[in-house]
C-alpha cells in the first residue's frame, strides 16, 4: 500500500527556473567548486582547465592573488603568502601547532589568551576569515563565469569535527565573499551523499576522511532516501600536513641541519611533501635540496622509516575511529564499507591500517580530492529546490562535540551530548543571586572534559534587561538552540514576568557582528555604488522568493484561512509588489516584514497539517494491512 | 505547533514502555522528511525558523522515546514521579557500584584494554536483565519499584559511559 501522495512542503507546484547553486570544498590544501549540470555533479575548472585551486593566498602590496599564482610566491615571499589558513579558522595562537616555525607575522589577540589569531600582511592585519574569503571569492567568480549568472546559494563543507567557532568562521567567510550560504555540510557526510547516491548503497558505512589539515571519521546509516549520521569523531588539527612535518623533522635530524631560515624551511617542507607523495607508489624517496646557506642535503627516505615516524599519527586516527564506533554502538563487523576521502588517504600505511581495523579492503573508487565538492554540489542543488518532490533525500547530521556550561569551581555541566541529532535545543533555568540583579553571564564551552579549562571556550553570553527582583526570585529560562549547521544561538526569558532578556554574544574565538559588518564595509569601500546595488538586488531576490512562496502556499492551502486573514495576506502581497520595482531597499524590507507577519500563522498551520498528513499515512497503511 | 502534546501523542503512539522501534523510526523519518530545515532552505525566514522548531521538537521526542532509559524516565515523569528528586539507593547496590568503579579504575590505570572491554560486556549483559525487569514493573504498573530500578540503571549507564571513556584513554 502506497502512502498518500501529498506535495512536499516548500515545493512549489508551479514549475520554476533552475537556480544556480554550487558546492564548495574549502580545503586546507586545495579548494574546489562543483555544481549539478543536467543532473550530473561536475567540478568546475579554471580557464586553464585546472579543477583544484590551491588554498594559498598571497598579499602583494595592497593587492592579493590566490591559487597557483599565490603558490609561486611561497618561497619568494613566505611572510605574505598564507598556506593552510583553514588551520587558523576560529583558533587562537596557542592552539596552532608549530606556529613558531611558520613564516608569518602573527598578531595575538589583545585581550590576553583568547581571540582568533590574526596575521600582519603587506595589505594590513588580516583575520583567517578574510583570508579564506579571498579563496571563496575566486571560486565564486569561477562558478558565475561558468554558469553565466549570479549564484542563488552555496553549500560550503567543513570538517565534521569542527567546533562552533570554526563553523561560524567558515560561514562568515562565505558571507564576506558575497555568498548566500545555504548550509554548512560536514565533509564526510558530503562524501557519503556522493558515494551513496552513485552506488545505491544501503547499510552502515564509515567515511574515513584524512585531508591536508583535518581528520574526520563518520559512521552513517544509509537507507533509501535517508543519510543518517550515527556518530562522528576526529581531530581538527591532524592531517597530511602533519605527515609532512614529521618528514621535515626527520630530514633535519638525518642531515644534521642547523636552524633554518624561513625560505629554507619552506623549501624543505615542500621537499618533504613531495617525498611523502612519492612514497605512495615507491619504496624509497630521494630528497635533495640546496639551501640558501649553501648547505647541500642529500638523504633517502624509505617507506618503512616513513611508516615508523608517522605511526603515532595513524594511531590517533584509529583511536578516534574506535570511539566513533563505540558511540554508534556498533562493532567493526557491522560496517558494510569504509569510504576513503581526502588526498592523504593515498598513503599506503593508512590504507593498510584502516583495512586491518575493519577487516576489509577500504573503498577507493571515488576521487578522494573531488568527492566532497561533488557531494556538496548535489546537496546544494537539492536545497536550492531544483529537484522534484519524491526525488529527494533527508540528511540527519549530529553535533560532533558536547556543549556545556561553566558552573561553580570551573566545572562543566553538559547540556547537549556529542552525537546528538541536529537541530537540537535545550533549556536551562537560572536565577539571580543578588537583590535587583539585572544582568548575568553564561559561559558556553565545547568538549568532553570535566574542567572548563580543558574544553574550548565558545562564547560568553551576557543576559541584560532582567527585571529587578529579590535574589533568587527571578526565573530565567535560557534556551540553547543548535541549528542544522551545528551553530549555536541563545535566547533568554524571565519566566515570572515574561520579559525577554537581551543576549549579547562575546565569541571567544570568533568575530563579532560589528567586526563582520566592518569587514563587509571595507571590502566595498572601493565600490560603494556596487555595495548599494548589491544590497538592493539581494532584497529584491529575497522579496521575490517570499512572493513566490506565499502564492504557492495560497494555491495549495487557502482553505486554512479565514476571509479576514486572507485579505490581510493579499494586502501584504500587493504592498510588496508595489515597492519591489523601486530602488528603496528599506521600503522593500518593511513590506517583507509586513507580509511575513501576515503569513506567520498560516505557515504554522500548514506545517501542522503537513505533520498530521505524515502521521495519517501510517493509519491508512495500518488499516489496510 | 502544539507544545502541550506529549511525545507519545505527538507520534500517535500508545503511552507505554513497550514500543515497536522500527515503527517509531519510520514515523520519525516520515515526519522529519517534512519538517527538516533543509526542506525550507529556499523559503522565507519565518518558515525556516518554524521548520527548525518543528525539527527540534521531533528530534527531542524521538530521542526520548528511542532510548529505553529516557523513555522509562519520561513515562514516570508523565505519571508524576521525578526520578532525579529521590536519592535513596540500597546499600547493597552502592557496594556493588563501588566494586565496579574500583575494577574500572584499576583497568584504566593499567591501560588494560581487554579487561575494560570485558567489564563493558559484563555490565551490558547485567543491564539487559535490569531493563527486562523494568519493562515488567512499568507494565504492572509498579511505579515505586520502577523508579528505584531506574535510578540504579542511571548509575549503570553512567558507569558504562565511564568505561567507554577509559577505553578511549587507554587506546590513545
Amino acid at each position: 500500500m502506497a502512502l498518500l501522495q501529498i506535495s512536499e512542503p516548500g515545493e512549489s507546484t508551479a514549475p520554476h527556473e533552475h537556480r544556480l547553486a554550487v558546492g564548495i570544498d574549502l580545503g586546507t590544501t586545495n579548494s574546489l567548486v562543483a555544481t549539478v549540470r543536467s543532473g550530473m555533479a561536475v567540478v568546475l575548472s579554471d580557464a586553464l582547465g585546472r579543477p583544484l585551486l590551491p588554498s594559498v593566498v598571497s598579499y602583494r602590496g595592497a593587492g592579493v592573488v590566490v591559487g597557483h599564482e599565490a603558490q609561486a610566491q611561497q618561497s619568494v615571499d613566505p611572510k605574505n603568502t598564507i598556506v593552510s589558513v583553514k588551520r587558523f579558522m576560529g583558533r587562537g595562537l596557542r592552539d596552532i601547532a608549530h606556529f613558531e616555525s611558520m613564516p608569518y607575522d602573527f598578531v595575538a589577540a589583545e585581550a590576553g589568551a583568547e581571540g582568533m589569531v590574526r596575521l600582519r600582511t603587506s595589505a594590513g592585519v588580516k583575520s583567517p576569515v578574510e583570508i579564506s574569503a579571498e579563496i571563496l571569492k575566486v571560486l565564486r567568480a569561477r562558478a558565475e563565469a561558468a554558469l553565466g549568472g549570479p549564484l542563488s546559494g552555496a553549500v560550503i563543507t567543513v570538517p565534521a569535527y569542527f567546533d562552533d567557532a570554526q563553523r561560524q568562521a567558515t560561514k562568515d567567510a562565505g558571507r564576506l565573499a558575497g555568498l548566500n550560504v545555504l548550509r554548512l555540510l560536514n565533509e564526510p557526510t558530503a562524501a557519503a551523499i556522493a558515494y551513496g547516491l552513485d552506488n545505491g548503497a544501503e547499510g552502515i558505512y564509515a567515511v574515513y576522511d584524512l585531508g591536508g589539515g583535518t581528520f574526520d571519521i563518520s559512521i552513517l546509516r544509509l537507507s533509501k532516501g535517508i543519510f543518517e549520521v550515527l556518530a562522528t569523531g576526529g581531530d581538527s588539527a591532524l592531517g597530511g600536513d602533519d605527515f609532512d612535518q614529521r618528514v621535515f623533522c626527520w630530514i633535519i635530524e638525518a642531515a644534521g641541519l642547523a636552524p633554518l631560515s624561513a625560505q629554507d624551511a619552506r623549501v624543505l617542507l615542500t621537499r618533504a611533501r613531495e617525498a611523502k607523495e612519492f612514497l605512495t607508489s615507491h619504496g624509497e624517496a630521494p630528497i635533495t635540496v640546496r639551501l640558501a646557506s649553501g648547505e647541500y642535503v642529500d638523504v633517502k627516505l624509505s617507506s618503512t622509516v616513513f611508516a615508523e615516524i608517522t605511526k603515532t599519527l595513524v594511531q590517533k586516527t584509529l583511536s578516534a575511529t574506535k570511539r566513533a564506533l563505540r558511540d554508534a554502538g556498533l562493532g567493526t563487523d557491522e560496517v558494510k564499507g569504509v569510504v576513503m576521502v581526502g588526498g592523504a588517504t593515498r598513503m599506503p600505511q593508512i590504507q593498510h591500517a584502516v583495512g586491518e581495523l575493519f577487516g576489509q579492503e577500504p573503498l577507493n573508487n571515488l576521487d578522494p580530492d573531488k568527492v566532497v565538492a561533488l557531494g556538496a554540489a548535489t546537496q546544494a542543488n537539492l536545497l536550492a529546490g531544483n529537484r522534484a518532490a519524491g526525488d529527494d533525500w533527508l540528511l540527519l547530521d549530529v553535533i560532533p562535540l558536547s556543549l556545556g556550561l561553566e558552573t561553580m569551581g570551573g566545572l562543566t555541566e553538559k547540556l547537549i551530548p556529542r552525537n546528538s541529532t541536529l537541530p537540537i535545543a535545550r533549556a536551562q533555568e537560572f536565577t539571580t543571586f543578588k537583590d535587583g540583579q539585572t544582568a548575568m553571564m553564561i559561559h558556553v564551552v565545547q568538549g568532553e572534559r570535566e574542567l572548563v579549562a580543558d574544553c574550548r571556550s565558545l562564547a560568553r553570553f551576557e543576559l541584560r534587561g532582567i527585571p529587578p527582583m529579590v535574589a533568587g526570585a527571578a526565573r530565567i529560562r535560557v534556551s540553547f538552540q543548535v541549528d542544522a549547521d551545528g551553530l549555536l544561538s541563545v535566547a533568554a526569558r524571565e519566566q515570572t514576568t515574561g520579559v525577554e532578556a537581551r543576549v549579547e554574544v562575546k565569541p571567544s574565538y570568533g568575530l563579532s557582528d560589528d567586526e563582520i559588518a566592518g569587514m563587509l564595509k571595507d571590502s566595498f569601500t572601493h565600490a560603494s555604488q556596487d555595495a548599494f546595488r548589491r544590497a538592493l538586488r539581494e532584497a529584491q531576490v529575497e522579496a521575490q522568493r517570499l512572493l513566490e512562496a506565499t502564492r504557492s502556499a495560497l494555491n495549495e492551502d487557502a482553505a486554512l484561512l479565514s476571509a479576514a486573514e486572507r485579505a490581510l495576506i493579499d494586502d501584504g502581497i500587493i504592498g510588496l509588489e508595489a515597492v519591489l520595482v523601486g530602488d528603496e531597499r528599506h521600503a522593500i524590507d518593511e513590506a517583507m516584514a509586513k507580509l511575513n507577519l501576515a503569513t506567520a500563522d498560516f505557515a504554522a498551520r500548514r506545517m501542522n497539517q503537513s505533520v498530521q498528513r505524515a502521521l495519517s499515512g501510517r493509519n491508512i497503511a495500518e488499516m489496510e494491512s | 505547533m502544539d507544545f502541550t502534546q506529549d511525545h507519545f501523542a505527538l507520534f500517535g503512539l500508545p503511552r507505554r514502555y513497550a514500543l515497536d522501534n522500527a515503527e517509531l523510526d519510520r514515523l520519525y523519518r516520515e515526519v522529519q522528511a517534512r519538517v527538516h530545515p533543509d526542506k525550507y532552505a529556499h523559503q522565507p525566514d519565518a518558515e525556516r525558523r518554524l521548520a527548525m522548531q518543528w525539527a527540534t521538537r521531533i528530534n527531542e521526542a524521538y530521542q526520548t522515546l528511542r532510548q529505553p532509559l529516557s523513555r522509562a524516565k519520561y513515562l514516570l515523569f508523565l505519571a508524576g514521579v521525578e526520578v532525579e528528586r529521590e536519592r535513596r539507593m540500597s546499600a547493597e547496590f552502592l557496594m556493588q557500584q563501588m566494586e565496579w568503579r574500583e575494577a574500572v579504575a584499576e583497568a584504566r590505570a593499567a591501560l588494560a584494554v581487554d579487561e575494560l572491554e570485558a567489564l563493558h560486556a559484563r555490565l551490558k549483559k547485567e543491564m539487559r536483565g535490569q531493563y527486562l525487569k523494568l519493562a515488567a514493573q512499568l507494565a504492572a504498573p509498579d511505579v515505586g519499584a520502577a523508579a528505584d530500578l531506574l535510578r540504579q540503571l542511571m548509575f549503570q549507564e553512567k558507569l558504562l559511559a565511564d568505561i567507554d571513556d577509559a577505553l578511549a584513554a587507554a587506546e590513545a
